[in-house]
């Protein structure tokens, strides 16, 4: 099955080698990597490329609404134990950007694939994958997404026949119902800190009960699927009962959920989890993400918050008070343009925490904290924040372009 | 209210509390809070009885599916109407605007009938979504600053004669019928199409409710300065193009 196995067609190779040249200008031209322009100019060339460039793949697609770039990259990690892996891991998630990184990856044996929410049924119907993991659904970028529990009905319609071995999060219930129309399903306890899109029942609309770690519909009966792995604590509990260890350099919870989920997707590979758990120890930071930069005499942890779910498991990895907090807010168009997520983040988790607020939208988010009772320090930038921060570490979380600032700004 | 303990109903917040909205209730709680009231806060899901003896009730926006199984299960509770009908405050945003009228396009594209607290009737518009900063003058009898929300609907929305509209537009689209008008109110019961949430970017409207609820005609002073800056960088926002 390694290999290159079945040589591309004429048109693929024309294909290829037409995106190849545009990534180079796009480089040349010094707008990024040039991977999502070289993907759009190749899917051009031949709409059927990706298909074709995954027909010598054993591919696994990974979607959610948080931790899918870490866990493409965890998992990646852990099928490398058995062969060359190609993945996006860069986050180009799209069909063009997801075209663009399998171009690079002719000598691979497994394509390790991070696909965005709203492209996941059409890519997983191009590039039959031989597994899809599924993490969690939760509201996101509100002005343009479809409706959450709508993305959940377009995978469950868009995933209903699919071959491939469906790993999913069973303590997720939109989650679940997405998943649940799939013939071959291997649930995980996966966790679910963020459950305030989870109290309607997806399924019958009924309120959803929770008890404890359960939940169920009292009013049609759908309920937690029996998982045949867990996350529990600081273990991966695997079909047989075993416990095996989570040793990350990456912090929270989140981050072990996205490993149990990854070790499940391994062994649908025939990665044992101790070599896959293994493996994953040696990722460090994701584009960035969780790096720890000097910057102004302060140390930086970098922290990626994009929604609601995102900021909740943030919370709770950051060191606490007094070690001071930054965080950074932008709606530009990758971020959504309305800011009413900010209400449906708990902010009175960082009492005791000097707080440092900066962005483009720093007073939606002065007005938010004011209203939580918390003290804060509006700053005009992240020089005037960290200066006004005392030496040491700094946790500082910022949404998806005030993230990407960051990093031009810090130097990482 | 003879005592000084306020009673604050969230509605619905399993089903309608998708875009932020329950900065509402946030807000109002801490104004009454500032202002040394004794506020309860009471959420209620949507398999639980609405009271009846709250003071304020507060209800959100959602999605259209969330939307008709909250008409639904309101009307076969008909808690809010006695609410309404022994003097609370209603305030409603988008979706649970609709439903306090007499009638909505449900996600099912069929009309759907609300709770008839308002007078006004939704139906569903042909255009594009109306999405993006709002700006208005709210009605001169109010007293209030002009309105600056976040608008995200598809929603047109007719005003009947035993309601007025909450607002006249300067930019944005508000009701979507074309006719300038944003929201609509009557003695106790409000509708907005505005998010923000709105109370964020109106305190003033929080304020109001309260005056509204206690039966005052002012309230002490309280710091408003981040809820100003806020006003001012969005009002300045609606004028520009995104
Ligand atoms: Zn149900």
């Amino acid at each position: 099955m390694a290999g290159n196995s079945e040589p591309l067609t004429p048109r693929a190779k024309l294909a290829v080698t037409a995106g190849k040249a545009a990534a180079a200008v796009s480089r040349a031209a010094g707008r990024g990597s040039g991977s999502v322009i070289g993907g759009r100019v190749a899917l051009r060339v031949d709409p059927d490329l990706l298909a074709r460039l995954a027909g010598h793949l054993d591919v696994v697609l990974v979607s959610a609404t948080n931790g899918k770039t870490t866990t493409t990259r965890l998992l990646a990690e852990a099928l490398r134990a058995n062969g060359p892996v190609v993945s996006n891991a860069l986050g180009a998630n799209m069909p063009a950007g997801i075209t663009s990184a399998l171009a690079g990856g002719a000598d691979a044996r497994y394509g390790v694939i991070e696909v965005d929410e709203k492209y996941l049924a059409g890519v997983a119907r191009d590039v039959a994958p031989k597994a899809i993991a599924l993490l969690n659904l939760s509201r996101d970028q509100l002005d343009r997404a479809a409706e959450t529990r709508m993305l959940a009905e377009h995978w469950r319609e868009g995933l209903s026949g699919t071959d491939a071995i469906v790993i999913a999060n069973a303590d997720d219930p939109l989650i679940t119902w997405a998943a649940s129309s799939c013939p071959t399903v291997v649930w995980v306890a996966a966790g679910q800190e963020w459950k305030d899109d989870a109290w309607s029942c997806p399924s019958c609309g009924g309120v959803l009960q929770r008890p404890s770690e359960d939940w169920f519909c009292g009013d049609c009966g759908f309920r937690r699927p029996a998982p045949t792995w867990a996350l529990s604590g600081d273990h991966v509990i695997d079909p047989y009962g075993v416990a095996w260890p989570i040793r990350l350099q990456l912090p929270g919870r989140a981050n072990k959920s996205n490993a149990a989920v990854s070790a499940a997707a391994a062994a649908a590979f025939g990665v044992e989890p101790k070599v896959a758990l293994e493996r994953m120890y040696a990722v460090q930071a994701v584009a960035g993400r969780y790096d720890v930069v000097t910057y102004l005499e302060r140390e930086l942890r970098l922290l990626l918050a994009k929604n609601p779910a995102g900021w909740l498991e943030t919370f709770s990895l950051i060191d606490g008070p007094p070690t001071p907090v930054i965080l950074s807010v932008n709606a530009r168009g990758a971020d959504g343009t309305d800011t009413s997520w900010l209400w449906d983040v708990d902010y009175t988790r960082l009492a005791g925490h000097p707080i440092y607020v900066i962005g483009d939208r720093k007073l939606d988010l002065a007005v938010r904290l004011e209203v939580a009772g918390l003290d804060f320090r509006v700053c005009a930038d992240v020089d005037e924040a960290v200066r006004s921060a005392p030496p040491g570490r700094i946790e500082t979380i910022a949404n998806y372009t005030a993230f990407q600032d960051l990093r031009r700004r810090v130097g990482n | 209210m003879s005592d000084s303990s306020l009673r604050l109903v969230w509605v619905y917040p399993d089903l309608l509390s998708t875009y932020g909205d329950q900065g509402n209730a946030l807000v109002v709680e801490r104004r009454a809070r500032q202002r040394r009231l004794n506020v309860s806060r009471i959420d209620v899901r949507s398999d639980q009885p609405i009271p009846t003896s709250g003071d304020i009730y507060l209800i959100g926006g959602g999605e259209d599916r969330p939307q008709r199984l909250a008409a639904e299960r309101l009307r076969r509770d008909g808690g809010l109407n006695r609410a309404v009908a022994n003097g609370a405050i209603v305030f409603s945003v988008c979706a649970g605007y609709q439903i306090l009228g007499h009638e909505f396009v449900n996600d099912l594209g069929r009309p759907e009938a609300g709770l008839g607290l308002l007078d006004v009737v939704s139906v569903r518009g042909e255009g594009e979504r109306c999405v993006g900063d709002v700006l208005a003058d709210i009605d001169p009898r109010l007293g209030l600053p002009p309105l600056t929300g976040f608008e995200n609907h598809q929603g047109v929305t007719h005003i009947g004669p035993s309601a007025r509209p909450l607002a006249t537009l300067r930019i944005g689209k508000g009701n979507g019928t074309g006719d300038g008008t944003e929201g609509a109110y009557n003695d106790t019961v409000f509708g907005t199409y505005m998010h923000g949430p709105v109370m964020a970017r109106n305190p003033q409207i929080a304020d109001l409710l309260l005056k509204l609820a206690l039966d005052v005609n002012a309230l002490p002073p309280v710091d408003d300065q981040w809820y100003e800056a806020l006003r001012t960088e969005r009002i300045t926002a609606a004028g520009q193009p995104a």
